[in-house]
């Protein structure tokens, strides 16, 4: 059942990524469909109706790296994958900046479309990181939406 | 015992990590908790905000019910908003 990865690139960073790169890495004999989902910071709240200028991301450091492994483990097991790869920005982000890129490869198109959506909805579940806003001198530590929670239904087996 | 916080936790505690020597009596997560909150009572969030609170010991997800030894590092966090 278990599929063999010729690549897997996991990185928590601070500094920026470029997405051409990343995609080209995943370009490989095997390999006929890539599916990449780009986060990226909103400039707005619409919760609290607010402009947001910048935003602070924190992680806990090991524990973030093995759940998003364990997410990547399980997508492989789920479906014939050439490659995953996961960037997960930390730090301070202005609007529009980068935060997470979550690319999938694979022989064929259905299975790098459903890898990428089943890693990204569980990363938002599982994976340790927290985001504050900032506006001006004010925080705003970002609450869980329940939605994403509800997103996980689709892959109940 | 390393005792770690994170996000909203950690204002509150006014610390993102702490060391302490873990009672012989206390055998939980829960009892930790209650422990904690003897010492002082900036720990009363965690015990408020219990239906909420995340727990990791030794970075994996766990329960108020899991045993835990002096040895364990012990996180609390909310949900996660990483993405």
């Amino acid at each position: 059942m278990s599929k063999n990865f010729p690549f897997i690139k996991i990185k928590i960073q601070n500094e920026d990524f470029d997405v051409s790169d990343e995609i080209k890495n995943l370009h490989q004999n095997n390999t006929g469909a890539i599916v990449n989902f780009i986060g990226v910071v909103r400039g707005y709240d619409e919760k609290n109706n607010q402009i947001i200028n910048s935003m602070t991301l924190e992680h806990y450091p090991g524990m973030t790296e093995s759940e998003i492994e364990k997410i990547v483990f399980e997508s492989s097991q789920r479906w014939e994958l050439t490659g995953v790869t996961v960037i997960h920005r930390v730090g301070n982000l202005k609007p529009s900046d980068q935060i997470v890129f979550v690319c999938v490869s694979s022989k064929h198109r259905q299975n790098a479309f459903d890898g990428c959506n089943f890693i990204m909805d569980w990363l938002k579940t599982k994976a340790p990181f927290w985001k504050v806003e900032e506006n001006n001198n004010k925080k705003n530590w970002v609450s869980f939406n329940e939605n994403d929670n509800q997103a996980l239904k689709k892959w109940q087996k | 015992m390393i005792i770690k916080y994170f996000s909203w936790i950690k204002e509150h505690v006014g610390k993102s990590e702490e060391l302490i020597v873990l009672p012989d009596h206390i055998n939980n997560v829960n009892e930790l908790i209650n422990y904690l909150n003897e010492l002082d009572k900036k720990y009363s969030l965690i015990l408020e905000k219990k239906n909420l609170i995340k727990i990791a010991v030794n970075k994996t997800y766990s329960s108020f019910d899991t045993n835990i030894s002096n040895n364990d590092e012990i996180a609390f966090f909310p949900p996660v908003t990483g993405g």
